[in-house]
């Protein structure tokens, strides 16, 4: 049996920093999918509107566990042998577009329809309105929750480790097999998405009240 | 040409001392209404609107709220679809165009709100300027030279760099309506636009409509000012029930009341 050591440690942080660019990944991918999901969402066309609909309603009532189970065994099933990392990244966008297509469809849909009557009348063209009158005014409202939502995207790539992925649950894992010690590993784990996630939540709280200063 | 923007269009040399002299000269019709109706699903809003606005004129619409004044003005927009009748602004058929089409109208008519509907995340300038570059492709120095003049013609030239919570609402109106300005238009539409005003500020808006009618623009307002309407507007209507009541020049139409709903508006009105 080994005692904890500073290359335990090592090793900790290194995987913490898997898991912050798995983050990152599911972050972009899902941030791209959840602006596309929340346009349709309150787009013209109704069809568009409800695959969007359909596509939130679903991907909200799966488990992030099942989806990283699909994904990953899905696409070797398929024929395609995808190392975990872009597996995991790819049900964490999935997930998390679903949510953000649905909060920042509610800050689109906050921004008071005058506004888009005034650009209208201005004669902008659909895509002017949302680039210079909706969507900036949506995004200032969307800050505080998007930040929040980041927190549990953080939180949630500890699930990544089911389909091997190396990230810091994973790593807190083996380091507790050769130590035997697993209060003090877990809580050290704890404390690093503590440290990762505590800045987001500060962050959007700060949003949050420059919001309320703003009106 | 940039010379004309803001001044109405070419052509429109009416001097404020006469102004009688270009409204009954044959000029040309700005906006044709014909048995214009208006449904919100089972409410008939408008019944069968019928009139005429000539170059130059300023139209005052009055009336008690629901009779159908707003809406008609909107339709005038193509904010609202009709659903029967004829409606011709600015030599563009209003009754179902495309998207396109609508663009178009918008060119040539401006519209003011009475809740300003100014963009509070841009500055005061670009307010104005948003749709020169975004939709007239002016480049941005153009563009603020148009924003220039138009924010002087309502005196508001050092608000420019001013986000719209740092001004008044009579401010914020006299932006609302420099920024239809802005971009030329032929007719201006005022949804009582001082309705949520303060008196002592409601009297700066006037000042800036009365100037911009002096210059020759046609316009039509919705308005309880009704002194404003006596005293400067070409033709009065008086709309009742989604129909034009009654219609004519302020003072005979305000001495000589023909009907009872009128003379009954008058006298709780004033």
């Amino acid at each position: 049996m080994n005692s904890l050591s500073f290359t335990h440690l090592g090793y900790l942080v290194i995987a913490a920093q898997w898991t912050v660019l798995l983050s990152l990944m599911a972050f972009v991918g899902g941030a791209v999918l959840g602006l596309a999901l929340a346009l349709a969402r309150v787009s013209k066309i109704v069809l568009l509107r409800n695959a969007a609909a359909v596509y939130i309603q679903v991907l909200q009532g799966t488990p992030l566990l099942v989806l990283l189970f699909l994904s990953y065994f899905g696409m070797s099933i398929a024929g395609l042998n995808v190392p975990p990392l872009l597996a995991a990244a790819l049900s964490l966008t999935l997930y998390t577009g679903a949510f953000l297509g649905e909060i920042w469809r509610g800050c689109i849909q906050s921004v008071t329809p005058t506004q888009w009557e005034a650009a209208e009348c201005l004669g902008l063209s659909r895509f002017a309105q949302y680039f210079y009158v909706v969507l900036p005014q949506a995004s200032r409202i969307a800050i505080p929750p998007t930040v929040g939502f980041m927190v549990q995207v953080v939180k949630n790539t500890s699930l990544a480790s089911v389909i091997g992925f190396l990230e810091l649950s994973r790593a807190g894992q083996i380091v507790n097999n050769s130590t035997f010690q697993p209060f003090t590993v877990y809580f050290i784990i704890a404390l690093m998405y503590f440290a990762l996630c505590y800045p987001l939540s500060l962050a959007s709280r700060y949003f949050e009240r420059k919001l309320h200063v703003g009106k | 040409m940039l010379e004309n923007n803001a001044l109405g269009p070419p052509g429109s040399s009416r001097v404020s001392e006469q102004p009688q002299e270009i409204v009954n000269s044959p000029t040309e019709l700005i906006v044709s209404v014909k048995n214009l109706v208006k449904r919100f699903g089972a409410l008939q809003v408008l019944n069968g609107v019928s009139l005429e606005i000539k170059r130059g004129q300023l139209v005052a619409i009055v009336g008690r709220s629901g009779s159908g004044k707003s809406t008609l003005l909107r339709c005038m927009n193509a904010l609202e679809s009709i659903e029967g009748g004829e409606l011709q602004v600015c030599g563009h058929d209003v009754g179902s165009p495309s998207r396109l089409a609508r663009r178009e109208l918008r060119s040539d008519v401006g519209i003011v709100f009475q809740s300003y509907n100014l963009f509070p995340h841009l500055t005061v300038e670009r307010n104005i300027t948003l749709a020169l570059t975004a939709v007239k492709k002016h480049s941005r120095a153009e563009a603020g030279v148009i924003a220039s003049r138009v924010l002087a013609l309502v005196g508001l030239q050092d608000k420019a760099a001013s986000y719209p919570e740092q001004l008044s609402g009579g401010q914020s109106q006299r932006v609302a309506i420099a920024r239809s300005l802005a971009l030329s238009p032929q007719l201006m539409l005022f949804d009582e636009v001082t309705s949520a005003l303060d008196p002592e500020l409601t009297g700066e808006v006037l000042k800036v409509m009365e100037d911009l009618s002096r210059q020759g623009m046609t316009m039509v307002l919705v308005t309880h000012e009704m002194a404003f309407a006596r005293r400067l507007a070409d033709v009065v209507i008086f709309m009742h029930q989604g129909r034009v009541w009654e219609m004519g020049p302020p003072e005979a139409l305000f001495n000589h009341p023909q009907t009872a709903e009128f003379k009954q508006f008058i006298s709780s009105g004033l």
